[in-house]
């Protein structure tokens, strides 16, 4: 047994198992979005599912992005398929009337899915306080680079990409973006991005 | 109770596994060699114990019995049978449980087959087998127990991943996977029992381990050949290959037993290469848990990756243990085991096997490599990167090209050596059979140096590769008067060996056929018709007759209906590509159809198609000579069973007395130096 040549094997062995176990340390699933910081896709869609008062709007009417400057902005990704989406859903709904008073609009957005079936599905869980919008052909989800549903998108008043979501949110994630974003915060998404 | 049952079984075959495994080296020591019955008898009973829990696992999927845990994660009423049964391996326990009893059986085999052989080469390999074997108990026991009770009992369950439960080569491919992947531990532990009973200076181990190593070959090479097969009929998008880090991993010992089955001869022939042939045993396995630990553990994004726990840092401490245990001992004892004949000439066959060892390897490091760097790159540069096809096709395929020229060069060099003359006159057939198949290439189409040399190094290597057989064959005709086909049964037949490894070099050669000519005259359209409407692919027209939609128990499925038209507009057969809806899941299941013929295929996949039945969106993929490949793998296989049965060195068929017509070559029976 020559133990010096043993020693130098294993010795040598050892780089590739200390790189095993810091893959362990690391997601590789996880995809960094470009999109956070940058300005928002614009869309233009047409409301199917209106809401509730204060924040209902018309079934038809077009909510538009560019309107919504000033405003920060939650969109959500969804479809009557989605199992994670029931999750989520009085999360948005209610955080959405809590801040009705103040400059925020949330917009659902429906995804690879048929009005019929979302507008059932809204009423099924009992009502969404904020309207759904349709998208044709998947235009907006294309442009927002979606992997699946659920994702949301949280826009600052100035229309930039404040931060991305993927999978269901909470109601604590969507406070504490809303109000470090809301114009009274005296923030802009660059220095929230760099404080996190 | 079957969850109980099972699971008492496996935690009991934990300690038989323990108990044998440290008998061995006692029995050894002490020369009380009766005691290495005990180690014998707890592989035996290991075999009994796992296929017991296995067979109740089994027997709960079918009867739906939603206590045991890993039917309520895989099972459904509404799966069909065959499928329920082959959800066996469709997940992580499940599959760690199969390997259990893969493993069991091949060691049981190895000791039933080996069990009088002198020596104490075959109880360390035993010792070395449950060693192994314990590993996976261990997990079956805690980490993966597939037999956890569930309470209360669920009335259904999702049923298995539903791109498992589409096609019926999820029934071929991985158990063929596991035989190879499980069998690659047979040689690896008469390796390690070579080293540890001091009969790793004779060549005697490589040889037995020969048998076990090629019939793991064949397993494995079949598996990778029926995954291709399975990515290109469920996947939907007419590929094979996509460099996935779980196709290289299966990929990566295959090259090292390829290397091995070559270097073993050299060993054998020569006296040279002993440590290397060792080397080669060792990281095989190495690399078939290494590519285990990477499907498992989730480090690596992979298509193939499972939803796991922590059976990742089990797995790591595994791949730590065997790593520094193998190379203590093959460092350790390296110059003991190394080998002291040496080459013959330049043009001769053991050169050839070295420069094939040699591209092997190399094709080895740059995939494992590829493999490996996104890990790397993140952990030094904090970025994440992927490898995808332009680095392995650059980097491998010139490797690749090199060594399909090497597989007809190796069968018309003798041993030893021979002149440049002789070497050059029996490279002309050869090159003729080149010079045509890289004009057919040139004027198909293929353009770039590889693709042109591969096509011309293919025909190289049939001609080379069939000339074997057209010399031995003549021989034996002009010498015995036989006819053609005796000639060729007893030609196979006095040594298998050699014409089994040429008959698995003309599939491996298909196979390089299928892939070069379908990847580089690939030709596809995506277009959305509306009924009656035609689209033309390199001359295949398709027509849409109907979109249509049908319930089953376990899924939805939409088709379309295509006719496939002749040259002159003539309905010559129907497509029908379907998307399958299964209901536990929203993300459907393309179903292409692939209509198949010597020349190649068409391959429809419906990508989209409107509700209503008002148009659909097909792809339509022509592929020229994919058959190729599957038919390759299979000639492959055959190779080898004609390679494994061969009946040993001493006992052959009478060589041919030298006939009126002087034979060709001096060694067309082969005989021993």
């Amino acid at each position: 047994m020559n133990w010096k040549r043993a020693t130098i094997a294993v010795l040598a062995s050892v780089p590739l198992i200390a790189l095993f176990a810091y893959g362990f340390t690391r997601d590789p699933g996880e995809i960094p979005s470009p999109l956070p910081g940058r300005e928002a896709p614009h869309f233009a869609l047409e409301v199917f599912a209106p809401g509730e008062a204060p924040l209902a709007r018309r079934v038809g009417d077009t909510i538009s992005l560019r309107e919504l400057t000033g405003k920060v902005t939650v969109v959500n990704f969804w479809a009557s398929w989605c199992l994670a989406c029931r999750d989520e859903h009085s999360a948005l709904s209610e955080t959405a009337r809590q801040y009705a008073g103040s400059p925020t609009q949330f917009i659902g957005v429906l995804y690879n899915d048929r009005p019929s079936l979302g507008a059932n599905w809204i009423a099924g869980m009992g009502g969404q306080s904020y309207p759904s919008v349709l998208d044709e052909r998947s235009r907006t989800a294309i442009d927002y680079g979606l992997y699946g549903v659920p994702e949301t998108f949280i826009i600052d008043p100035s229309g930039r990409i404040a931060y991305k979501h993927i999978g269901p949110i909470t109601s604590s994630v969507l406070r504490s973006w809303i109000d470090s974003l809301l114009p009274g915060a005296a923030t802009d998404t660059a220095s929230v991005l760099e404080t996190r | 109770m079957i969850g109980l049952i099972a699971h008492n079984a496996l935690l009991i075959s934990v300690a038989v596994i323990a108990f044998g495994a440290i008998v061995a080296p006692f029995a050894i020591r002490s020369g009380r060699r009766e005691w290495l019955q005990l180690t014998y008898g707890a592989v035996y009973t290991n075999f009994v114990l796992v296929s017991l829990a296995t067979a109740l696992m089994i027997v709960a999927l079918v009867t739906h019995d939603f206590s045991v845990s890993y039917v309520a994660a895989v099972g459904s009423r509404s799966t069909p049978l065959l499928f329920t049964v082959i959800s066996l391996w469709g997940a992580l326990e499940g599959s760690i449980l199969f390997w259990a009893w893969v493993l069991a059986l091949y060691a049981a085999a190895v000791v039933w087959f080996h069990r009088d052989r002198p020596g104490n080469l075959v109880p360390y390999a035993a010792m070395t087998m449950l060693a192994v074997a314990g590993f996976f108990a261990l997990l079956l026991a805690g980490p993966a127990d597939p037999f956890v009770p569930v309470w209360p009992v669920p009335a259904d369950g999702p049923g298995p991943n539903t791109l498992l439960q589409n096609h019926v080569l999820m029934a071929v491919h991985p158990p063929l996977l596991y035989l190879g992947y499980v069998g690659m531990t047979v040689p690896f532990a008469f390796a390690i029992g070579a080293i540890l009973s001091n009969e790793a200076s004779s060549n005697d181990w490589a040889i037995l381990s020969r048998r076990w190593m090629l019939a793991s070959w064949a397993f494995l090479g079949a598996a990778i050949i029926a995954g291709m097969w399975w990515s290109y009929e469920v996947l939907g998008w007419g590929g094979y290959w996509a460099w996935d880090p779980v196709e290289n991993a299966s990929f990566l010992p295959w090259l090292t037993a390829t290397a091995y089955l070559h270097s073993v001869m050299v060993q054998e022939r020569r006296n040279m290469l002993r440590l290397w042939t060792l080397n080669l045993c060792v990281a095989t396995f190495v690399l078939t848990i290494l590519g285990t630990f990477l499907t498992r553990s989730g480090i690596l994004s992979s298509v193939h990756a499972f939803t796991t726990g922590t059976i990742g840092y089990y797995f790591l401490a595994f791949i730590a243990v065997v790593l520094v245990a193998t190379l203590v001992l093959v460092a350790g004892n390296s110059e003991r085991i190394r080998a002291t004949g040496n080459l013959g000439g330049v043009a001769s066959r053991e050169t050839v096997f070295l420069l094939n060892n040699l591209f092997l390897t190399a094709v080895m490091l740059t995939v494992l490599v590829g493999t490996l760097y996104p890990l790397v790159a993140e952990a030094i540069r904090g970025v994440k990167v992927s490898v995808g096809e332009p680095f392995f096709n650059r980097m491998a395929v010139p490797a690749m090209v090199a060594l399909i020229f090497l597989m007809g060069v190796g069968p018309s060099l003798p041993w030893g050596s021979t002149t440049v003359a002789e070497a050059r006159r029996r490279m002309i057939a050869p090159a003729i059979g080149a010079a045509i198949l890289g004009a057919i290439g040139v004027l198909a189409g293929a353009r770039g140096m590889y693709a042109i040399l591969a096509f011309a190094f293919v025909g190289y290597a049939v001609v080379g590769n069939l000339r074997e057989y057209w010399i031995g064959m003549r021989a034996r005709h002009n010498a015995h008067g036989e006819g053609w086909g005796t000639a060729l049964l007893r030609l196979i037949r006095g040594n298998r060996r050699r014409y089994g490894g040429y008959v698995a070099h003309i599939g491996v050669l298909f196979v390089a056929l299928g892939i070069t000519a379908s990847s580089i005259f690939r030709s596809e359209r995506e277009a959305t018709l509306l009924p009656g409407e035609t689209l033309t692919v390199a001359e295949h027209t398709v027509r849409l007759k109907s979109v249509w939609g049908r319930e089953e128990p376990q899924r939805s499925v939409i088709g379309a209906t295509l006719d496939v038209l002749g040259k002159d507009g003539e309905v010559i057969g129907t497509v029908e590509p379907r998307m399958n809806y299964y209901h536990v899941s929203d993300q459907p299941v393309p179903t292409p159809d692939v209509r198949s013929s010597l020349r190649g295929d068409l391959y429809v996949n419906l990508s989209a198609f409107e509700p209503n039945g008002a148009h659909a969106t097909v792809k339509v993929i022509v592929e020229p000579l994919v058959p190729w490949i599957w038919f390759g793998g299979l000639v492959m296989v055959v190779g080898a069973v004609i390679g494994m049965f061969h009946r040993g060195r001493r006992t052959r068929v009478p060589p041919a007395p030298v006939a009126s017509a002087p034979l060709p070559e001096p060694r067309v029976m082969e005989t021993v130096p």
